[in-house]
């Protein structure tokens, strides 16, 4: 193995004794500069974020109104006070979640599917499913939850739930499966026609080739958008509260409506990021999961 | 890369740090208080109190304005209790009915931190000592109840006293004490149904979504005479604690108003004008049975 010593790998360092390879000293003194230039961008970096960190608080700590602000949105003992009542309103935020949630892809799909389905016998049935991503997307959720948890019940039909909970995420899927329904027809309008063609010229059924080698490819693709509205989803179970359900915004509501003080509604903000988070990582991961792939010529 | 010539470096290195400096020294401080708002014997003086406007007197409230309180979403009217007492105030005060200005203010907005746009709010805000540490209240202006509204003929209705209300589903509005005494008073065995406003609570109550609500007891009649007819009131609580509860007006923290809009108050408590207010606006609401 011959080793051009004026190239050598970039920042190699480590040195194999065993091809009888001896760094020329004009390597080590560059390798020592780009180490030493290294260090000091570091400490650059570090400096600058220091002094901005520093002219931020000092702003913030000597405004006129902060000792006010501080005890109206960070007092420790409101704040531990709302802790334990936010998480448990957090819980029905989550359970909510993970329902509507699989309620709405499988509602997305079915409606994303109904819109592409070809063939005039279908021209009803697409005009439906349109007519619905066009209303519900539209009408603002909260007066669908309106509609829903308070005007259903006033119908008194028998059979029907009043629980507001059922009927918030009833109104919850409604709206967010017309959301999640136009993710979806983008994925399956995306993939190349000459996949179908390709398909249906191996002798696949329209049902077929929509099942084994359109749909894979549009859900794959329509993932970080996906994910998105479920985040988005996530934060919007909240508004179920308009029945009187005490989700974590409500809960700290009530503690801030007695007290006047605003700290829980930072501990029920904070909580809903932490719960974000999670998601937003994995939906990174997923993305660049798919990029990978994609760049190694796999299947897209 | 090429490194930018040394001087310029030093150059950006030196106006970013004035500027940072200026930054700070350059923040907003608090303004001095307005002149004349020194001497606490003239402090009330009519008419020439240290108003936002000055001359006038802006009062807020939350919209909608409810009955018995306004009347028709309209506090300018000078009807109904609360902008009868407002008004009463602000003549005690020296401002005439031409010299009010009405504003909107949410019920949360009102205690944020911060400048105050108006001079006080007449919401139905009950005085506590937790809040005093947000506000500063004026005197109380009404001694007020709480009452159980529930539908006629219902289990709830027939309701005696407190303990009779364990199994109910109850309901009630949000940072109100209704809540309060739910939580602290009844402590039911199914947690209570909690609404942004009284109006989701009413809808709740005709629905069946809960089985009886908690309001004060002026809004109780209200609702049980004109609103929802077949609904009937099954009792009012005892007072926490011996005290009574009272609404009071709500003013910025530290305000120099505070105490002329108390003494004020006070002198409208002292020469009946609550009184006879309280009467004219408020006399549908006859006592109810007190649920032990």
């Amino acid at each position: 193995m011959t080793v051009n010593k004026e190239e050598p790998a970039v920042g190699s360092g480590e040195h194999d004794a065993r091809d009888g390879y001896v760094p020329s000293q004009r390597r080590l003194d560059r390798e020592r500069h780009k180490r030493a230039r290294a260090r000091r961008a570091t400490a650059i970096g570090a400096l600058s974020t220091l002094v901005t960190a520093a002219v931020l608080y000092l702003v913030v700590v000597n405004a006129p109104g902060w000792p006010r602000t501080k005890e109206t949105f960070f007092d420790w003992g409101y704040a531990r006070e709302a802790f334990p009542k936010v998480l448990e309103g957090l819980w029905l935020n989550v359970r909510l979640l993970l329902v509507c949630g699989a309620a709405v892809l499988v509602l997305g799909m079915l409606i994303a599917v109904a819109r592409t389905l070809r063939g005039p016998v279908f021209f009803p049935l697409r005009v439906l499913a349109a007519a619905y991503t066009d209303f519900f997307r539209g009408l603002p959720l909260i007066i669908n939850l309106m509609i829903v948890v308070l005007g259903v019940p006033a119908l008194r039909l028998q059979g029907v739930t009043v629980d507001p909970v059922l009927l918030g995420g009833t109104a919850l899927t409604l709206t967010y499966s017309a959301y999640v329904a136009e993710v979806f027809r983008a994925g399956i309008e995306s993939v190349h026609p000459s996949q179908r063609a390709a398909a249906r010229s191996l002798g696949l059924s329209n049902r077929q080739a929509l099942r084994y080698v359109v749909l894979p490819q549009a859900v794959r693709r329509q993932v970080p958008p996906l994910l998105n509205d479920l985040v988005s989803l996530q934060k919007d179970t909240g508004l179920v509260s308009i029945g009187g359900a005490v989700d974590a915004v409500r809960a700290a509501d009530i503690i801030v409506g007695r007290s006047l003080n605003y700290t829980p509604y930072i501990v029920a903000g904070l909580v809903f990021v932490a719960l974000t988070i999670p998601m937003t990582r994995f939906t990174d991961w997923v993305t660049a999961r798919m990029d990978r792939r994609r760049a190694q010529g796999g299947t897209t | 890369m090429h490194p930018a010539p040394r001087a310029l470096r030093r150059a950006a290195a030196a106006v970013t740090v004035a500027l940072l400096a200026t930054a700070v020294g350059c923040a907003p401080q608090p303004e001095e208080p307005a002149a004349g708002t020194s001497s606490a014997g003239n402090m009330c003086e009519k008419g020439k109190l240290a108003t936002r406007t000055s001359g006038r007197l802006t009062i807020a409230t939350d919209e909608p304005a409810y009955e018995p309180w306004f009347k028709d979403d309209d506090p300018a009217s000078g009807k109904g209790f609360e902008s009868a007492v407002a008004y009463a105030v602000a003549r005690h005060l020296g401002y005439g009915k031409d010299k009010v200005v009405w504003q909107t203010v949410p019920f949360n907005k009102a205690f944020a931190p911060g400048e105050k746009t108006f001079d006080f709010d007449i919401n139905q805000v009950s005085i506590s000592d937790e809040r005093k540490k947000a506000v500063d209240f004026s005197s109380g202006y009404y001694d007020v109840r709480q009452a159980v509204v529930a539908l006629k003929g219902s289990e709830a209705a027939k309701a005696k006293s407190v303990a009779d209300l364990k199994d109910v589903k109850l309901g009630a509005q949000v940072g109100t004490t209704s809540l309060d005494y739910i939580d602290d008073v009844v402590r039911p065995t199914r947690a209570a149904a909690v609404f942004a406003k009284n109006d989701q609570a009413k809808s709740a109550l005709k629905n069946g979504q809960v089985d009886a609500i908690v309001v004060d007891l002026p809004t109780a009649f209200y609702i049980t005479g004109a609103e929802i007819t077949d609904a009937t009131i099954v009792g009012q609580f005892e007072n926490q604690g011996g005290t009574p509860e009272q609404f009071g007006l709500v003013l910025d923290k530290g305000s120099a108003l505070t105490s002329c809009v108390s003494r004020a108050v006070d002198a409208l408590r002292e020469d009946g004008t609550l009184a006879r207010i309280e009467q004219q606006w408020l006399s549908d609401a006859v006592d109810a049975p007190v649920l032990k």
